[in-house]
Order: C-alpha cells, then sequence, then structure tokens
C-alpha cells in the first residue's frame, strides 16, 4: 500500500481528503488526515458573530463528521515534517511514512509580532475577529458598549479574506445605526494599503461605500506598536490613532510547524508552485489553501477552486504524467456591506474584480461590484453550501475552477 | 505609457512605476527621488541597491522583510523614505510596486 498523508483538516484539507478519496484506487493507496483539533470551524462566520448574527453553533462542527469513511483521521499535534525521509513525525512518537505529502495547515493570527497588541488591554479594548475566542469576545463586548472611538484595524499583508476587516466596518455601520447609537461612535478604517483594497477597481467602489458611510479612512499606516496605557496605535512613521475600541487583524502567519521543518519563509508559508501547487523544494510535496506562498487571496474559494487542480495534478504525479499549471488564481468573495446587501467579486491573478453578472454573463443573478440584497442572500445561503457541498467536494453548479471572461466588464 | 525625466524617455504604469527595468539608470533614480522629495544619500543608495537586488533573485518584497534584512531597520526606512517607505523606495529603484497586497 501507498500512503497520502493530509496535514491539517480545515476547509483546504478537507475537500482533499473527500476529493482524494473518490479518485484515488482503494487497494493501492491509503489516505490519513491529521489534525490537532477536533472542531471545525466555519471561519466566514466569525464576521457575524460579534453582530449577533449567527450563534457559535451555526460556525462549529466535529470535524470527523466531514472526513469520508476510508480516510483515517488522525487527531494528533504534528511535531515535524522530516521531507528527505518522506516521514511525518508526531508529538507521541508516531511517526507516518508518505508517498504523497498535502500540506494544508493554513495560516493564524500571531499578534505577538506587534509589541503591546497581546497586552493589558488584549480582549478588554482589543479585540481581533479571526479566532472563535475573539470574536466571541468582541459580541460580549458590543453588547454593552456605550460608543465611542472605534479603529478597525489590519497589521501588514498578507492577511485571510482581505475584505473581512471592511466588510466589519460596514457591517459595525449598520449594526449601531440599528442600536439607534450610530451617532455616538466614529469608526475609521486604519489599513497598511493605499486605499480599501488591494485591487483598482474594488478599491474605489469600497472607498465610495466607506464615505457613504462616514467611515473615515487612514491608508498608508503600518504600525509600530499599541500604546495600552494612551489607548492609541502608532505608525513607523510617528502617526497615531487614539481609540476607545481596537478591533485589529493581526499579522497573519503560515503554521510554526513549517518553521520547525525547515519548509517556510519568513512568515511560515510554503513556497508553492502558483500554477501545479506542488512545492518548490520537494517533488512529492503539494500545498494547498492558506499555506502557500502563491500570490492568491487566502479564502475558501480560492482552497475550493485549486482543490479540483491539485486532485488532477496528483493524479498526473502518481502516473508519472507532467503536472499542468492550471491554477490562475481564481477567487470569488461575497462582501458585506450592510443593511441586509452584499458585493460580489470574483478575479484572478491576471484580471481585477471588475462589474458584471455572475454565474451567467447577461443573467446573474448575482451582480459583481454591485451592492444588492440578492449578494447578501447569497452569502448567507453559502454557509449551507460550504457544510454540505464545499467541504464534502461536491461540483457547485455553473461555478468551475478557472474564471470565466464572459459577462466582465473589462475597458 | 511614456514619460519624459531628465533627457531619457521611460515606459511607466499609471501610478507611475517603471515597467521595463532595464531603462533604469542611477541618473533616472536621482530625479524619481526628487519627484518625491527626497535627496538621495549614500544611505538611500545601499537600500535601492538591496531592493534591486531582491527584485533579479525574484523575491517578493515587503516592510517586514526589508526591516529583517540587516540593511535598514524599519523605523530608519520610514525616516529615509517618509510616508510610504516601500512604494516610494521601489518606485525610485524602478521596479514594479510590491505584490504583498493582494
Amino acid at each position: 500500500m501507498k500512503n497520502v498523508v493530509i496535514l491539517g483538516a480545515g476547509t483546504a484539507g478537507t475537500i482533499m481528503a473527500n476529493h482524494l478519496h473518490k479518485k484515488l484506487n482503494k487497494d493501492e493507496w491509503e489516505i490519513s488526515i491529521i489534525d490537532e483539533r477536533e472542531k471545525h470551524y466555519y471561519q466566514p462566520g466569525y464576521l457575524f458573530l460579534p453582530f449577533d448574527i449567527y450563534e457559535p453553533e451555526d460556525i462549529v462542527k466535529p470535524i470527523q463528521k466531514f472526513i469520508p469513511k476510508g480516510v483515517q483521521f488522525i487527531s494528533q499535534r504534528i511535531e515535524r515534517i522530516e521531507a528527505k525521509e518522506n516521514t511525518v513525525r508526531l508529538i507521541n512518537r508516531q511517526f507516518l511514512h508518505y508517498d504523497i505529502l498535502v500540506i494544508a495547515t493554513g495560516a493564524q493570527t500571531a499578534p505577538e509580532e506587534v509589541q503591546g497588541m497581546k497586552g493589558e488591554e488584549w480582549h478588554k479594548s482589543i479585540f481581533d475577529f479571526y479566532t472563535f475566542e475573539g470574536a466571541l469576545a468582541l459580541r460580549n463586548k458590543l453588547r454593552e458598549w456605550q460608543g465611542g472611538k472605534l479603529v478597525v484595524h489590519i497589521t501588514e499583508m498578507p492577511i485571510k479574506c482581505p475584505v473581512a476587516p471592511l466588510e466589519f466596518a460596514f457591517l459595525a455601520d449598520s449594526y449601531f445605526k440599528h442600536k439607534k447609537m450610530r451617532d455616538k461612535v466614529e469608526i475609521t478604517y486604519v489599513t497598511p494599503l493605499s486605499g480599501a483594497f488591494t485591487k483598482p477597481k474594488a478599491t474605489a467602489a469600497l472607498d465610495h461605500l466607506l464615505s457613504e458611510k462616514k467611515i473615515a479612512i487612514e491608508s498608508d499606516f503600518a504600525i509600530a506598536e499599541v500604546d495600552n496605557d494612551n489607548k492609541k496605535i502608532i505608525d513607523y512613521g510617528g502617526k497615531e490613532i487614539p481609540f476607545d475600541l481596537l478591533v485589529t487583524v493581526p499579522t497573519n502567519k503560515g503554521d510554526d510547524l513549517m518553521e520547525r521543518s525547515e519548509l517556510g519563509d519568513d512568515l511560515n508559508y510554503v513556497p508553492t508552485n502558483k500554477g501545479s501547487l506542488q512545492s518548490i523544494a520537494h517533488k512529492n510535496i503539494f500545498v494547498i489553501g492558506d499555506a502557500t506562498n502563491i500570490p492568491a487571496s487566502k479564502a475558501g474559494s480560492v482552497a475550493h477552486f485549486e482543490a479540483e487542480i491539485l486532485t488532477e495534478n496528483i493524479l498526473r504525479f502518481i502516473n508519472g504524467q507532467p503536472l499542468k499549471e492550471d491554477f490562475d488564481g481564481h477567487a470569488n468573495c461575497f462582501v458585506e456591506t450592510g443593511n441586509g446587501k452584499a458585493l460580489l467579486i470574483d478575479f484572478n491573478y491576471t484580471h481585477e474584480p471588475v462589474e458584471g453578472g455572475f454565474p451567467f454573463a447577461n443573467f446573474g443573478p448575482l451582480k459583481l461590484l454591485k451592492e444588492s440584497k440578492a449578494n447578501h442572500l447569497g452569502k448567507l445561503a453559502f454557509r449551507w453550501v460550504y457544510w454540505n457541498m464545499l467541504l464534502k467536494a461536491t461540483p457547485i453548479p455553473f461555478v468551475p475552477a478557472k474564471m470565466k471572461l464572459a459577462g466582465k466588464h473589462f475597458d | 505609457m511614456k514619460k519624459e525625466i531628465g533627457t531619457a524617455t521611460i515606459e511607466v504604469n499609471e501610478e507611475g512605476f517603471m515597467t521595463n527595468f532595464w531603462q533604469w539608470s542611477k541618473d533616472i533614480g536621482e530625479e524619481l527621488a526628487k519627484e518625491s522629495s527626497i535627496n538621495l544619500t549614500p544611505r538611500h543608495w545601499q537600500i535601492i541597491d538591496y531592493i534591486q537586488d531582491e527584485y533579479r533573485k525574484e523575491v517578493p518584497l515587503s516592510i517586514r522583510k526589508i526591516g529583517k534584512s540587516g540593511v535598514v531597520d524599519i523605523k530608519q526606512f520610514y525616516e529615509l523614505f517618509p510616508k510610504a517607505p516601500l512604494k516610494t523606495a521601489t518606485k525610485i529603484a524602478g521596479v514594479p510596486k510590491p505584490a504583498s497586497c493582494i
């Protein structure tokens, strides 16, 4: 028997377990998936938890529920990958030999990277919403908060779901309006980028929404430290922004395992071929989702599109055929804009988000880069799609891995 | 699009970043620096050299990486190229705007 070992049972790892279970010959291949946690979190839900839109039970389910029977789930911490020996060592001195390794260990927040961020005020007046604990603590804070200066802040790029902090600002505007206290809250959006987003056309549309919602923007802000005593953030250029409530997205990093195994870059992301998803250093190691260093968004939709292409490439690798560099960087994200509306963006390595219809060119029904109620319903419906189709690698109708150019209004 | 700078003509994108690194010269670097109101000192040139070396090696650039490079710390990087140092320094160095922003 030969072995495929998948590291990480989050979105990307779980989808890969399901794809490979369907495609690999069961008489020849054994599939294992390793994750020290027992719970699978629906990470897009972290955005809704602070505003009492979702309950904790909406976004947490057992990992095991989504791992197909016939795939071995090992709930154990990984000590090290010995790439030269094709071995994964676990913390309990057990080890697994692999013929093919799939790294899907994701990315996580590292607030300790910024001086003072995880200080006295952490989870008192300084919160993150990229962890379950952070999002829940923030919900409890918002329930009783009387208003003041709310600062929504990104530490540095890249981060998971780069639109999430903007969505947070939009939803906050909507939340305080509903609580009839919007006039008591001053919202400032602070970003290391030069504008609201990373791509020009989407930035223009989003900048407009910020000003419409009276959310101030501070751009090109590279944080040096959080001053806990005086409650302000200070950047390397000396600029200071005071806050009563700081909602920050800390530095995101790949798993420490990559550092221990000497497989990662300075942020613990694994150098990966951006078209084939094969690791640069080792031919029998493949990387998917947030764990890679490829210049695509770190988002569940990206992992979903990558999984189809990676599965094909793993089959080619097994058959001794050349890999295809087919992944085009496709991402597809709903952007909540508050008041029951959302916009939708669809883009890849070479084409930035523009206006148009989705998934059908002229018909839609979803509209790209325009606010609509349908897009918001799409986002809410997506939670069902995630638990019931996406994780199980059931194809989503009309949404292929490679981006469609038809129906998009490029210049 | 094209842009006249000193006596030379260079190819730039809509944000003013050079699109053909081979067109770059030290004189053009000096001119681009003037447009950002920066007087280039030997310290600035060390950083520009480092940025160009990394670009030739196809290593993606970020403020964090420059801060850890041993060439300059982040605080001084800000003093030398105020406001948005990575953007300004890469523009003067004639390399594309870093794509650490996706």
